[in-house]
């Protein structure tokens, strides 16, 4: 499959502040990349640069072959984007302004009207078309931005935080659309919400002080989102010692009393061995679950971890 | 063909808030008002302008002097006009609609310019409506006529060109008003420094918008004016797409 965005060595300064420092990555037709990173790490500013709203320090972008800087016609024409603020004109109407928004892409005459449908249709705008755009919700507006990133059939669309702003039905149907988008164009998404990435992404990555901290398909995250500890209760007080010395466990947090997370290494398991050394102890096995890690606790990890670096 | 585009949304979108039909009525009125009093004028003085050989015509007193008025005027409203143009994009963040299209920044400055353009046009258009109604009474030096024309749309886009760059420069629309206002006012005396001693400076002669406007608007049309409004024109427009382009390397 072809490449359609690559990214290599992008930096960007403002001032003495660096906000994105030497990010590299590409994106295939047919991935939905999830952009995550607490605020301020740089996500906003990476999706400016790829699109050609900022020029980078240092660094080349290029959309489906064409670099951003040098051609930039020719690569904004692949091009669909909603900043973070959706960029709307509150005075015109839905259908004015998205057939502004196409003649702007250089649509025909013909095909504008069509894509305005489309667009329309896609984003649960169809009702709307004669609407003020000032009169819409936060949640429509925000509708009226995608409808205006998508309009025009661009190979890459780059989503700054689709889904603020809209209520839960919203969202469910914004999700669904992107995956239906991550069909036939390649969709970056920046966004908090974790649960979204796992939804609508193939692939995610972990922005940090403005470094890429983790690069993985969604099935490479599960795969990190196995246990890797123990939870365990017993009525008797247990020898730590026993439970340090087997295999893979690395370290044994006493919670409470009698209770005991024990972590050990990823892809094993070590429930049968603690559950057969509490029997021959006799320490009374009360509890004993796998913990599952979900993806807030491998956000947390990994941008604690940079932090300590640092 | 991008910026018809721009221009068109931009000039639709002039006449869906009250203000440009505003500035249309009041400019006609006033306008009007003063062209009755050029006309009064003229009529007390007539009998008195018969006797004399190469006296001034009615172009000069009445049409030239409406000209010279409605440039003033226009001093005071295109900031209004222009202000928006761009630091408004710039504080809704829709520029990166356009930032994000397949259009050149040198075509959405034009864009922008062009829109404004019409709209003034529009304006001389009316204003011209005036001393064309003369014809039905009586008959018009179409030479210097034309000489007025010519020197307002300058004047106009001259006017626009630097309201469209202080819009550029500013983050506010009301302070790109006031800037432009004082750019546009301090260009328009700046030869009066040294005029009343009589030893005035030829720099700033040259550089006052209103030695080449009056110029025109005696009838006399000299490359040498028509070039300064062209220069002063490409150069704020060509500053506006620097500005423009400085919002993407922002440091």
């Amino acid at each position: 499959m072809s490449t359609l965005i690559e990214v290599n060595n992008l930096s960007r300064q403002f001032g003495d502040h660096c906000a994105v420092d030497n990010v590299s990555f590409s994106l295939k037709k047919g991935e939905v990349l999830g952009f995550l990173g607490p605020n301020g790490a740089g996500k906003s500013t990476t999706m400016k640069m790829i699109c050609g709203n900022l020029t980078p320090t240092v660094g080349e972008i290029k959309i489906n072959g064409h670099d951003i800087i040098e051609q930039p016609k020719l690569a904004k024409a692949e091009l669909g984007f909603l900043p973070e603020i959706p960029p709307i004109y509150p005075d015109l109407t839905v259908d004015e302004f998205l057939s502004y928004c196409a003649k702007l892409h250089g649509l025909r005459k013909d095909a504008i009207k069509k894509s305005v449908t489309r667009g329309k249709l896609k984003c649960g705008l169809t009702d709307m078309g004669s609407r003020l755009i000032a009169n819409l919700s936060k949640g429509y507006q925000q509708r009226v931005g995608i409808a205006q990133a998508i309009l025009h059939n661009p190979s890459v669309i780059i989503l700054d935080e689709p889904t603020v702003g809209l209520d839960p039905i919203q969202i469910l149907e914004i999700r669904e659309l992107i995956r239906e988008l991550g069909n036939e164009h390649s969709v970056i998404l920046s966004t908090h919400i974790l649960p979204e990435v796992q939804h609508s992404c193939s692939r995610v990555q972990i922005i940090h002080h403005g470094k890429l901290v983790l690069n993985e398909s969604v099935e490479g995250l599960s795969r990190r989102m196995t246990s890797s500890s123990l939870m365990v209760r017993f009525r008797e007080q247990p020898d730590e010692d026993v439970l340090q010395n087997l295999a893979e466990v690395t370290a044994i947090d006493e919670l409470k009393q009698g209770q005991y997370r024990i972590h050990h290494n990823q892809g094993t398991s070590i429930s049968e061995a603690v559950a057969k050394l509490a029997v021959t102890n006799n320490w009374g096995l009360l509890e004993l679950t796998p913990e599952k890690h979900d993806m807030e606790q491998i956000f947390l990890s990994i941008t604690q971890d940079s932090n300590n670096h640092e | 063909m991008n910026s018809l585009i721009i221009a068109t949304r931009e000039f639709r979108s002039l006449f869906l808030s009250p203000l440009a039909w505003t500035i249309l009525g009041v400019t006609q009125l006033i306008l009007a008002y003063m062209f009755l009093t050029q006309i009064d004028y003229y009529l007390a003085i007539q009998p008195k302008l018969v006797g004399i050989p190469g006296a001034p015509g009615v172009t000069d007193l009445v049409v030239a002097p409406l000209f010279g008025n409605a440039a003033v005027i226009l001093l005071l409203i295109t900031p209004l006009l222009t202000m928006r143009t761009i630091s408004d994009e710039r504080r809704n963040k829709t520029i990166s609609l356009l930032f994000s299209a397949p259009i050149s920044l040198t075509e959405i400055v034009l864009g922008k310019f062009l829109a404004i353009f019409t709209f003034l046009l529009i304006i001389l258009l009316s204003i011209a409506l005036m001393p064309l109604s003369l014809l039905t009474v009586g008959e018009l030096d179409m030479g210097k006529f034309c000489s007025c024309l010519l020197a307002m749309t300058l004047l106009m886009a001259s006017f626009n060109a630097l309201g469209l760059y202080m819009s550029a420069i500013a983050s506010q629309p009301t302070v790109a008003a006031v800037g432009s206002f004082g750019a546009l006012l301090l260009l328009w005396i700046i030869d009066w420094a040294g005029s009343n001693s009589g030893n005035t400076s030829s720099v700033l002669e040259y550089i006052s918008i209103m030695r080449h406007f009056e110029n025109l608007l005696r009838g006399l049309v000299n490359s040498s004016d028509v070039s300064y409004f062209i220069l002063f024109i490409a150069g704020f427009l060509i500053l506006s797409i620097r500005r423009l382009d400085n919002d993407r390397l922002q440091k």
